[in-house]
């Protein structure tokens, strides 16, 4: 097993993520993104934790999960809240928090 | 829990229970405060009943003291104290309680007593007032803050009776607020006498750290023995305590509070004046004798003078020449109150204790009574005036009881022989001469002249020469419509009182229907109410009676053997054989006590302790001559005076003759005296109206402008200067740090603003980015 | 020591917790129900409190009582230890009794910005802080009470505040952050010093007296910026009249009554015994501050033309008389100062409910535009003149006892320290009792006395005012509100009142309790100081 398999497929993912992230209006497409880096960032704990034969890197993939469920499930309810405002999801439209 | 109980066993159950007297009056404050207006008499019934109950435990006090002194049989007589304790700390407890001596006892039976006639004469005097009740709750606290002081057996006690009573004086000076003049009246007494408790704070304090007590027996005793460690510190203690006496008791710098304390309700005035408030400063330095005498080394070898007696000795002659002047009545009055006090700090600054103990005594009686008949008059004859060129004169046919009350207390004032005030002041004088303080011996001679100076102008302008204003009005009405109309006619010549007098007159006409309110003495119709004359008639009596508890013209030293235990310091000790000639006995006592008191090794002086008064000279004729010379001359040049400019006006005949024919027989064996009198008869102008008026105005000016404004001064340029500091320092300089600080924190997130786009997606490009660029920075730095 | 671990204190500090969360659950729009909560929960919390001066051994008031010391945080060594003493005590049960008695208060008078159920549960999460600070004997504990007060305090400030809350507010937090920072870092340092071993007062007072001596004056620095400014001491009171200004009046009086002793009663607890050697070299600046802050703030008070303004200033001046009391080391001066605590408590206070009442009536406090007040509020008018005599100092009223002894102190500080200054302080602080007397009788003067200020007066005859009503509504009921104190006015103030007169003329109740505490106290600093 090389560890550069696992690194370079975890680098696209993260790089398609960032570049979702960036480049996307939609804010689905955001969280769709934002999940995308978590789950890069997954695979390299799972995968180290393989190589070194121990049992953490799994527990924090494991809690990562858990986390990135629970900011989905807040992500979409935002979402979802501001469409019913709204009527669009559109990012680049919202400016609220503008300093 | 008893704190301490000396002298307890035997006194006597009105001794032990003396703390009641001034309790009775200070829960009495309560009652009247808080049910006084259900009651059928608006609470004046509780105030003199506490005023009674007082007085007769004073009085079982006073019998069963004087029981305590004539079965001592020479001994010392102990003072009966008990305290209960009131505060601690440092395991140090403090009482609250009684302390009762000779002196104590004089000053509790004047306050019960006066208190009490003042209040029943209150009860006409302010009857239908608005506040009816709050007046007779406050001068009912006002009594209890005076006993409360009087009982003191430590200086805290003392400080909360002379703190009540300046606030008191707050409320009753101030009693009719609605006026502004009134209420600053009020706001000026309290803050100047405040100034003077300065002092009273930083020498309590002082007389703590020295002598490690608060306790005045325990102060008196340590003082008299010689026992504190500097005496540079009693001096301070001394001085920084005479300070607060100045300030309570009108002294010179300070008097300027007294005169305008008269726009409260004239019996709030005569109780002020006569046995409290002003009283107290001079009580301090009695009771607190052993402070005062060695601290500023009093009667001490050489010493020509001392803070004491210089200020009081002023203080004689700057009000006296002050009272000439004034058209107030009341103001007349308040002058003479600051007057008199002065004798009274003069006397304890030559050493003579009795004398001035004695002169509080008798002053509180003549000087009552004469504020009272002010008042009388005001109510009755004068519409509420107390304007004495305005609305008095020709009084004495119809106010038989006020006049003779006024001249009775006029008598004693001005210290006439038999009358009591010459008892007790020319003891004040007679000491000074004995003690070698000539120069105040001086002093109380000229001031006895001018005392009389200016009350013979005061009795002259009220109840003689021709009624004017609501006097006019007054009498006019008695007399029938003619008899005015005449006066009217008479009057007219006068461009300068004619407009006052129609508007006076316009004024009477509405406004005063009848004569009298009340129910007068049978034999006295038109004169006040008997509410008010029987105040005065007791008080009158006292004015001359009570001189005679110690009178050393007849042989009675009575007083001062009641009380001398008080003194706190021994007297010095009179040779065996020195009766031949009283004069040099007692000069011969002074220098043995000033021996005793530098050499110490003096063979006489070897029992006697360190420190000692002078014992009071024998009386003798031939001394008070000079003085009594004085004051008939100081009679006549004011009688003079008062007819030559008062008279002559109103009435063409009389006073020209009146002054021709006592000059002539007068002149005869003083042809200085009645040169100069016919001098001031032919250029009565320049001299009335060219020296003596600006003379005396301008002390009035320096008192009303130089030393007033020096106050009013203080007053607003400390305004000014807290509004510079809070304008400059502390709104710019102190705040503004604060604020600058704050500045640059909003500035710099106002800088960094435009980072904030609200975009999601250029916050993730920055967390990316900024990610990317750490990241490279720790590879670089692995490498 | 011994440790009894009675639940009382406990219970007594958090009791107000148990309404808040019942508050919770009820709907804000039931403002009656949230009224009567708040009420039965700090009138159940004062029945604990007055339980607790009932239970007291008053014999033993030097040592700690009620005292329990059970696990907190181990992994910093802090324990919850909590107790009460002779010094601690008269403040806790104050605490109790203001916020009982505001909440009484705020039956009929909720600020402006309406919304009770916010407002009532900050103020029982305020006495939380505020009686947990007064027991708490372990300095991370007293630290974490002492900074609950603040947040609450803010709030009130900036939602229920005057015009210029949200400055006042801000104002407010970040000084007293910046003080208690400061605190924080004296605190640690102190802690270290000390071997790390525990953060129990008992501790520091034995180890603390060890630390060498330059270093104690340097952690004495850092404790004294932060209670000083929350005292205030002269350089650090800028926040304060801006605080009480914009506070709603029951905010003024709790900040007034209990806030401001926190700072005192932290130099008194913490500050003086366990550091004796650095308030030893410090007690001569204590002292001049004081002095400086009694006749700055008095000169304050004399340039002030707003009435709430003037009385936040005299707060200045009366902390100074408490300061000054705390730097002379005496058992005279600490007595007094914790007497006077008290006092301004109750007096400040007092005065505070006065010129909020004044302005619920009048909607102003220019003392220029108020005129006799006695005509037309002759009670509420002798109230306020009542409360400004007791607050200059008259004997007889509680501010006496806060004010006298300081200057009898003054006269011989303890431990010798420079005798010449401090003689001089008390000449100086003795001179700043007739200022106070000077600008309360002026205010009082100015605004109570006289005829009333024709604006506020209703020149209408019954008859007409009803039918003026009917056509300028808000005209009419501008004049109607001036009424003389209500009954629920009556109830909160009394015992203010009856306190004021009680302490004042028997003042050996506080004493007593606090005396055998400050004994001890002394004598500790005294053993500390070589």
């Amino acid at each position: 097993m090389y560890a550069v398999n696992f690194l370079l497929l975890s680098a696209a993912l993260f790089s398609i993520g960032v570049f979702g992230v960036i480049a996307r209006r939609n804010a689905v497409m955001v969280l769709m993104s934002i999940e995308l880096i978590l789950n890069s960032v997954n695979l390299n704990l799972v995968a180290f934790a393989l190589i070194n034969k121990d049992i953490d890197g799994h527990i924090f993939a494991l809690f990562v999960i858990a986390v990135a469920a629970a900011e989905v499930g807040v992500g979409l309810g935002m979402v979802l809240m501001i469409y019913r405002n709204r009527r669009s999801i559109a990012l680049d439209e919202l400016s609220e928090m503008h300093g | 829990m008893l704190l301490a109980a000396q002298e307890t066993a035997a006194a006597g159950w009105f001794l032990e229970n003396a703390w009641l007297i001034p309790l009775i009056p200070f829960v009495a404050f309560f009652v009247i405060l808080l049910f006084g207006k259900k009651m059928p008499r608006g609470g004046s019934e509780v105030g003199i009943a506490s005023m009674v109950a007082a007085l007769v435990v004073a009085a079982g006090a006073a019998y069963q003291w004087i029981d305590r002194v004539d079965s001592s049989h020479g001994e010392e007589v102990e003072p009966v104290i008990r305290q209960w304790v009131w505060w601690q700390s440092g395991g140090t407890r403090f009482g609250i309680g009684e302390h009762i001596d000779g002196l104590a006892i004089v000053v509790l039976l004047l306050v019960a007593f006066i208190s009490t006639l003042v209040q029943i004469y209150s009860t006409e005097y302010v009857k239908g007032d608005r506040r009816y009740t709050h007046y007779f709750a406050s001068i009912t606290l006002f009594s209890a803050g005076m006993l409360i002081m009087v009982l003191a057996p430590n200086m805290v006690q003392l400080i909360l009776g002379w703190e009540i009573m300046g606030l008191t004086s707050f409320l009753l000076i101030g009693h009719w607020w609605e006026e502004k003049a009134n209420s600053e009246a009020a706001l000026k007494a309290f803050w100047t006498v405040r100034v003077g408790d300065v002092g009273l704070l930083v020498g309590t304090a002082v007389l703590l750290g020295i002598f490690g007590t608060l306790d005045i027996k325990g102060i008196n005793d340590s003082a008299a023995a010689g026992q504190f460690g500097s005496h540079n510190a009693l001096m301070w203690a001394a001085i920084a305590l005479f300070i607060a006496c100045i300030g309570k008791s009108g002294q010179f710098p300070l008097h300027t509070w007294l005169p305008d304390a008269m726009a409260g309700p004239t019996p709030v005035s005569s109780l002020l004046h006569s046995s409290t408030m002003v009283v107290a400063g001079v009580y301090l330095v009695a009771r607190l004798y052993p402070v005062f005498h060695v601290g500023l080394e009093i009667n001490a070898v050489g010493q020509t003078f001392n803070l004491i007696a210089v200020i009081g000795g002023i203080t004689v002659i700057v009000a006296a020449a002050l009272a000439f002047v004034q058209n107030d009545i009341k103001k007349v009055l308040a002058y003479s109150t600051v007057s008199q006090l002065g004798y009274m700090m003069m006397g304890l600054g030559v050493g003579a204790w009795t004398a001035s103990v004695f002169h509080i005594f008798t002053h509180a009686f003549f000087k009552c009574c004469l504020f009272l008949a002010a008042g009388s008059i005001s109510y009755t004859a004068s519409h509420h005036s107390f304007d004495m060129k305005k609305d008095m004169g020709g009084l004495w046919k119809k106010m038989p009881i006020t006049f003779g009350a006024w001249m009775v207390s006029t008598a004693a004032l001005a210290g006439i022989p038999f009358f009591s005030g010459f008892f007790s002041k020319d003891e004040i004088i007679d000491s000074a001469k004995h003690a070698d303080y000539t120069i105040f011996y001086l002093v109380g001679i000229v001031g006895a002249f001018m005392t009389i100076a200016y009350m013979t102008r005061a009795t002259y302008l009220v109840f003689f020469g021709t009624p004017r204003g609501g006097a006019a009005h007054f009498m006019g009405v008695e007399h029938g419509l003619e008899h005015r109309d005449d006066h009217a006619h008479e009057t007219l010549g006068h461009d300068d009182h004619s407009d006052d007098h129609a508007d006076q007159s316009d004024h009477g006409h509405d406004d005063h229907p009848e004569p009298v309110r009340g129910r007068p003495f049978p034999f006295a119709k038109y004169d006040s109410p008997w509410k008010i004359t029987a105040p005065l008639l007791i008080l009158g009596t006292l004015a001359v009676g009570s001189g005679y508890l110690n009178a050393p013209a007849v042989g009675v030293h009575w007083f001062e053997h009641q009380t001398e235990s008080s003194i706190g310091l021994p007297l010095a000790e009179h040779e065996a054989d020195g009766d031949n000639a009283e004069q040099v006995s007692s000069e011969h006592a002074v220098d043995e006590s000033v021996g005793a008191e530098d050499v110490g090794a003096a063979e006489h002086a070897a029992d006697s302790a360190i420190y000692s008064v002078p014992e009071p000279p024998k009386f003798a004729w031939g001394a008070a001559a000079p003085g009594l010379l004085l004051v008939l001359a100081g009679f006549l040049v004011s009688l003079f005076l008062s007819l030559a400019v008062f008279g002559k006006r109103k009435n063409v005949l009389s006073p020209l003759v009146g002054i021709t024919e006592r000059n002539k027989l007068f002149g005869a064996g003083h042809r200085f005296l009645v040169n100069k009198l016919y001098l001031d008869h032919l250029y009565e102008k320049v001299i009335v109206h060219g020296v003596a008026y600006p003379v005396s105005k301008a002390a009035y000016w320096f008192n009303q402008n130089i030393i007033d404004g020096v106050v009013d001064g203080a007053g607003r340029s400390t305004k000014r200067t807290g509004e510079w500091v809070y304008r400059n320092i502390d709104q710019r300089l102190v705040d503004g740090a604060v604020n600058a600080s704050g500045m640059v924190a909003n500035e710099s997130g106002h800088a960094l603003q435009p980072v904030q786009s609200g975009k999601v997606n250029h916050y993730g490009a920055l967390l990316f980015g900024a990610a990317a660029v750490g990241a490279i920075v720790l590879i670089l730095l692995n490498v | 020591m011994d440790y009894s671990n009675n639940a009382l204190l406990t219970i007594g500090t958090f009791l107000p917790l148990v309404g808040v969360l019942i508050m919770m659950f009820i709907p804000g729009s039931d403002e009656r129900a949230h009224k009567q909560i708040a009420i039965i929960t700090s009138g159940a919390t004062l029945a604990v409190g007055i339980y607790t001066l009932i239970q007291f051994d008053y014999g033993n008031s030097a040592t700690l009582q009620f005292a329990v010391n059970e696990e907190w945080i181990e992994v910093i060594k802090s324990n919850y230890i909590i107790g009460l003493d002779g010094i601690s005590l008269p403040l806790y049960v104050l605490s109790m009794a203001v916020t009982f008695l505001v909440a009484v208060y705020t039956w009929n008078n909720v600020p402006d910005a309406g919304n009770p159920k916010a407002f009532l549960m900050l103020m029982l999460v305020l006495q939380v802080g505020m009686a947990g600070s007064f027991i708490a004997q372990d300095l991370i504990l007293f630290f974490v009470f002492f900074e609950l007060v603040l947040l609450p305090m803010y709030f009130m400030i900036g939602v229920w505040g005057g015009e210029d809350r949200q400055y006042a507010s801000l104002k407010f937090f970040l000084y007293t952050m910046f003080g208690s920072a400061l605190m924080l870092v004296a605190f640690l340092a102190l802690f270290f010093q000390t071997g790390a071993e525990s953060f129990s007062f008992e501790h520091l007072m034995a180890a603390g007296a060890l630390i060498d001596h330059d270093v104690q004056v340097w952690i004495f620095a850092g404790m004294f910026i932060g209670f000083a400014v929350k005292v205030p001491m002269f350089p650090f009171h800028t926040w304060l009249p801006d605080a009480h200004t914009q506070a709603p009046t029951q905010g003024s009086v709790i900040l007034a009554a209990i806030l401001l002793k926190l700072g005192t009663y932290g130099f008194v607890r913490i500050a003086l015994p366990m550091l004796p050697q650095g308030a030893h070299e410090w007690a001569p600046v204590i002292g001049i501050l004081a002095v400086i802050g009694i006749i700055y703030g008095a000169l304050g008070c004399l340039a002030q033309t707003d009435m709430k303004r003037l009385i936040a200033f005299s707060s200045v001046a009366h902390m100074g008389f408490v300061m000054l009391g705390i730097s002379t080391l005496t058992t005279f001066g600490i007595n007094a100062a914790l007497f006077g605590m008290v006092a301004h408590g109750l007096i400040t206070g007092m005065l505070f409910f006065v010129a909020g009442s004044i302005k619920h009536r009048y909607h102003t406090l220019e003392i220029k535009r108020l005129s006799g007040l006695l005509i037309q509020m002759p009670k509420m008018g002798w109230i306020l003149g009542f409360a400004a005599m007791a607050s200059l100092g008259l004997p007889g009223l509680a501010g006496f006892w806060g004010e006298f002894p300081v200057i009898l102190a003054a006269y011989s500080p303890a431990f010798g320290v420079n005798e010449a200054l401090f003689r001089t302080l008390m000449v100086i602080a003795a001179m700043g009792t007739v200022l106070a007397a000077g600008y309360l009788l002026w205010l009082f003067q100015r605004t109570a006395m006289g005829d009333p200020n024709p604006e506020f007066v209703s020149h209408d005859e019954p008859a007409q005012s009803l039918s003026a009503a009917a056509n300028h509504g808000a005209d009419a009921d501008h004049h109607d509100e001036i009424h003389d104190v209500t009954i629920v006015e009556w109830i909160a103030w009394m015992p203010f009142l009856v306190a004021i007169v009680v302490f004042g003329v028997y003042p050996q109740l506080m004493f007593k309790v606090m005396d055998p505490a400050v004994i001890q106290l002394v004598e500790r600093v005294g053993n500390g100081i070589p």
